[in-house]
């Protein structure tokens, strides 16, 4: 029973026999005490004998459940609890920035009543979040999906970039996505493929604690987010998140040269191989970077190539492991391998031969380096020039993530492997950087 | 006490002593020297799905500050600021806080649930507090009575406040994340004896099953005080135990004083909620003034207000604490909601280089009249200056209607200020970061056999083996240091066991009746006490003087204090050989008298050696040289 939660079948059966339903009022009597609460949903680990019961002064706890164990209705629930905000009218609505949820925990919000959590999106739930976002710019709040960001997947990131597409055609002049933050940097990068020559930025934002807590970094970002699609000169994909763990500064990542490096910090995200393209605090954008793409004049100006060809495997190489993993992906028919090798792009003997198998067969085997940092450069050591003989194609300084986006959304375009080869190393959105600083 | 319907609750708030945090694995320690990161934050009031805002909540946002949190690196981490999820509950805590439960005769719940209770003051970098019940039920026995104790809930403490300016207040995280046990009796105490011997059995309980920590600061008390047609007050941040009866007593003054009040503006018939009340800029009345603050003020830019309290002529002056009147009341709302650092009352003027004919001319552009009414002025930046009188208006209406519930601080004199508004209902969700946990019946059973000896069988040892009188022995029975008494028994065998029970009943509290703060003595100054007189190197007779001096300069030692008070001990043979020197003096009155001469030799020795040897061993030194002397 959905509605019940966890509880067991034993209690669910008491609970219905006694017409009781969650946040009724019950009292529950054991061995001879006494305990008057607010029923609650049980979660779906612990024990499903333990009945989850709110008392007057806040507190939950869980009374164990036996056959001794009366439970008496005393109120039924008042009214309904909130449920997931009802769809605005935002077709209607026009707004120079428009914002649409995608999921995640920066769009949720809490029943501070029963702890559920939902989905929180409307422009009155975000005005109600950060209430100066008014000042910035005029919004409109777009749901498209609720999903966990480790749920996502290359058809969800086509759809954002119609639907990113639709919206600069509309007339927005920026348009922010927010989003899980665990596979934000794999959107960001693949609406920089996808959506080229736009009118404005696409921003990608999130956080890494729920808004129902008032230390949540959602407040900052989101407002920072606002700013950069309505002030910045570029037209990037990029992801707006904290720049340090205090609530001072955001910083705008280019979206292909960004990765998430901290499981829980603030500023998990960091540019790599890049310098971040600007920052937002006090309410005002810096640009730190002269290396971007411009607005375009147009707003039809806009190139749309949103397909994703999703059999591309990415192998993350380590000592011992085994080649014939590639043999495997020929067999499945993969149209790609994008290798997160060791250093600058070495890989163990044996699966040298494999890969000149694979390439034989017309896959491209793209190479990165599971350093993050730095670029691939298989000239230098034998193994590197072993590789290149057998075909490889070396990343310059791509995150194995970005490279692997990048292959998925080339083989969409074409499957001729020197076209696909000549294409992975043409610089289309300055996921390449030639002039790696200190 | 009786008679005015006194109702009092106390909250204890009792640090544990574990190895770890309650959530983290960082140390439980504090540190004196900050060497770590420092973070800045801000706190926003979340808004329930209702649209509303806790009240209390609302009080912070409106002040817009920023936090900052000191993070040292040898008691802090991650969770700590806010920038990992917390870890598993420590189990250590659990066990303490259970065995506490168990003792404390409660209920420990099934299964316990940590919830998310809102704080956003910044002491809690997350914005809420991580807090657990674990315990219904229960009571304390303090021999007239059983007090009944509702909850015990187990939960982190919170960052230190460090210190406070414009906007910004510093934090130190190393307190944050110490587990605390929490205990709340039902609001049945009835006078402040009662409060205090309450106190003292909970605390005493709480040290004799052990794992809590000692010191000041280490258990924190709140208040819940009213009285019949009062307001329910909460005073928070007690802290030590023998300020509790004086709180107690200050509040009921405090409460029966503005009742008083109450009645007489009812009877003067005086209602400021009649007309609204109007804030008026009187800047222009202290053009030339010789107010200082004034003039300081508006040459920043601040501006000076003033609001007409009608019929309130006298009453802002009226002491209702010993030191503090209803002017000093209305300050501490135009502080805390204005953020002004004060405010100029009319019952208080001319005063502070403010002049006659300015407090005349004031009166004249508020409409009001000197003899039955009165002002409050504030100059400071107009915004600041408006909140808070708008703060005292509302506070001013209140004088003949009622006495406002609210949340005080407890002041060290024992009278206490306004410190915020009641919160609304506990703003308190499940932290799901935590699994419940389940709390089975036979952990509960191996826990009861770890609880201590019930108090008939220390009763019966306390007399039968270490011979202490019944009276003395029911008195350290509910004596808060009776886990330090049977500690200090024990490690100083040649030490008389009711010499250390009487020291630590007796001799402190007839120090404190003397006016000495005992509440400096700490439990190792007891200790290095008796450690000097187990080593004859301090005599009993000198233990209250050291004390005395121990608790006016609590940062010497023992033996700093003995060297510092002459009462450096002397060798026997030093004392034998004045006697011998003394008998030789007085040769012809000792003659005459024979044995019966020791006390006069005595009264003589005394003298001299009060204090710097123990007594009963200079009289055997006095009788047998006298005996020797005669035999001569």
């Amino acid at each position: 029973m959905e509605k019940y939660g966890g509880y067991s079948q034993e209690i669910i059966e008491v609970l219905e026999k006694e017409g009781i339903e969650i946040y009724d009022k019950i009292k529950i009597i054991k061995n001879g005490k006494e305990y008057v609460g607010l029923l609650m949903p049980r979660p779906f680990y612990g024990d499903p004998c333990c009945i989850v019961i709110k008392l007057s002064n806040g507190y939950n706890i869980g009374v164990a459940f036996n056959e001794k164990t009366k439970v008496i209705l005393l109120e039924k629930s008042t009214g309904t609890r909130s449920r997931a905000t009802e769809v605005d009218e935002l077709e209607k609505s026009t707004g120079e920035v428009a914002i649409v949820n995608t999921g995640g925990t920066i769009s949720s919000k809490v029943d501070y009543l029963t702890g559920a959590v939902y989905p929180a999106f409307s422009t009155k739930d975000l005005y109600g979040m950060v209430p100066e976002i008014k000042n910035i710019a005029s919004i409109r709040a777009r749901p498209l999906f609720n999903i966990l960001s480790e749920d996502m997947t290359p058809k969800h990131w086509e759809i954002m970039a119609k639907v990113a597409c639709e919206e600069f055609k509309k007339g927005a002049i920026g348009v922010v996505f927010t989003h899980g933050t665990d596979t934000m940097h794999f959107s960001a990068a693949a609406l920089a493929f996808a959506v080229q020559r736009a009118s404005g930025p696409i921003v990608f934002v999130g956080a890494q604690r729920s808004p129902d807590r008032p230390s949540s970094d959602a407040f900052l970002n989101l407002l920072s987010a606002v700013i950069t699609a309505k002030k910045a000169p570029f037209a990037e994909s990029v992801i707006v998140m904290h720049g340090e763990s205090s609530d001072t500064y955001c910083y705008v990542h280019r979206g292909v040269k960004s990765r998430k490096l901290h499981t829980s910090r603030r500023d998990a995200f960091k540019s790599v191989n890049d310098v971040p393209l600007a920052k937002v605090e006090n309410g005002k954008i810096i640009i730190l970077n002269d290396r971007y793409v411009p607005r375009e004049e147009k707003p039809d100006n806009i190139s749309l190539k949103a397909k994703f060809d999703e059999k591309v495997l990415l192998v993350k190489v380590y000592p011992g492991c085994n080649p014939e993993i590639i043999r495997w992906a020929i067999d499945c028919k993969y149209h790609g391998i994008v290798l997160e090798a060791t250093g600058l792009g070495h890989v163990p003997q044996p699966m040298v031969k494999y890969v000149e198998e694979a390439v034989s067969e017309g896959i491209p085997v793209a190479v990165t380096s599971q350093c993050i940092w730095g670029r691939v450069n298989l000239n230098v050591y034998r193994r590197g020039v072993e590789l290149i003989k057998a075909g490889a194609i070396p990343c310059e300084d791509m995150t194995p993530e970005t490279a692997l986006v990048k292959l998925m959304w080339i083989l969409a375009q074409t499957r001729e492997l020197e076209e696909v080869r000549e294409l992975m190393l043409k610089n289309f959105v300055y996921e390449i950087n030639e002039r790696l600083l200190l | 006490m009786e008679s005015i319907g006194l109702k009092v609750g106390i909250e204890f708030h009792q640090m544990l002593d574990t190895k770890e945090k309650l959530f983290c694995n960082c140390p439980t320690s504090l540190v004196k020297e900050f060497k770590g990161s420092i973070v800045r934050r801000r706190l926003k009031a979340t808004r329930s799905e209702l649209g509303e805002v806790d009240r209390a909540a609302m009080l912070e946002e409106i002040r817009g500050r920023e936090y900052v949190y000191e993070a040292p690196h040898e008691a802090s981490c991650l969770v700590e600021l806010d920038e990992e999820p917390p870890h598993n509950i420590n189990r250590e805590a659990l066990e303490t806080a259970l065995k506490i439960a168990l003792a404390l005769h409660a209920d420990p719940v099934d299964e316990i649930h940590v919830m998310r209770k809102i704080v956003i003051d910044g002491s809690n970098t997350t914005g809420f507090q991580r807090t657990a019940l674990i315990a219904l039920g229960g009571y304390i026995d303090i021999g007239t009575k059983k007090v009944p104790i509702q909850t015990i809930c187990l939960e982190e403490d919170a960052a230190r406040k460090i210190s406070e300016s414009e906007g910004e207040v510093v934090y130190r995280l190393d307190r944050l994340g110490i587990p605390l046990i929490e205990i709340a009796t039902a609001p049945v105490i009835t006078s402040p004896e009662e409060a205090e011997l309450v106190a003292a059995k909970i605390g005493q309980l709480l040290r004799v099953i052990g794992g809590v920590k000692r010191g000041l600061g280490t258990i924190r008390q709140d208040l819940n005080i009213s009285i019949e047609g009062g307001g329910l007050v909460e005073i928070k941040g007690v802290q030590y135990l023998e300020l509790i009866p004086k709180v107690i007593e200050y509040e009921v003054m405090r409460q029966i004083n503005l009742l008083k009040i109450k009645k007489e503006l009812q009877e003067r018939k005086v209602d400021l909620t009649k007309n609204k009340v109007e804030i008026v800029d009187v800047t222009d009345v202290f053009k030339e003034t010789e107010c200082k603050i004034i003039r300081d003020s508006v040459k920043r830019g601040g501006k000076v207000l003033a609001v007409l309290l009608p019929g309130l002529k006298g009453v802002l002056g009226r002491e209702i604490q010993p030191g503090r009147r209803v002017g000093t009341e209305l300050a501490d709302y135009a502080r805390v909601w204005g953020g002004v650092k004060g405010i100029f009352h009319s019952d208080e003027l001319p005063k502070y280089g403010i002049k006659p004919d300015e407090v005349t001319k004031v009166f004249s552009v508020l409409g009001g009249s000197p003899e039955k009414d009165a002002f409050v002025l504030i100059a400071d930046k107009e915004e600041k200056a408006r909140r808070a009188l708008q703060a005292v208006i509302e506070r001013a209406e209140l004088l003949p209607i009622c006495i406002p519930s609210e949340t005080r601080g407890a002041n060290l004199d024992g009278t206490t200020h306004y410190s915020r508004p009641r919160p609304g209902a506990a703003r308190m969700y499940p932290e799901t970061d935590i699994r419940p946990v389940r709390i089975l019946p036979e952990w509960l059973e191996e826990l009861k056999k770890q609880l201590p000896e019930p108090p008939e069988i220390k009763f019966k040892k306390f007399v039968e083996e270490y011979g202490l009188s019944r009276e003395l022995a029911q008195k350290i029975l509910l004596s808060y240091r009776l886990d330090l008494f049977e500690k200090l028994v024990k490690k100083y065998p040649n030490v008389s066991p009711t010499l250390i029970a009487s020291t630590i009943e007796n001799i402190l509290k007839s120090l404190r009746r003397d006016g000495v703060p005992i509440e400096n003595i700490t439990d190792e100054h007891i200790e290095d006490v008796f450690d000097k007189v187990s080593r004859n190197m301090l005599a009993k007779e000198s233990i209250p003087e050291v004390l005395k001096y121990l608790a006016e300069n609590p940062s010497l030692s023992v033996s700093e204090a003995i060297e510092k008070l002459g009462l450096i001990k002397v060798t026997e043979d030093e004392v034998r050989d004045y006697v011998k020197e003394i008998l030789v003096k007085f040769s012809e009155e000792i003659m005459k008298r024979g044995s019966r001469a020791d006390k006069l030799v005595m009264g003589i020795v005394m003298k001299k050696y009060r204090g710097k040897l123990d007594g009963a061993l200079i009289y055997r030194i006095v009788k047998e040289e006298l005996e020797r002397y005669l035999h001569l």
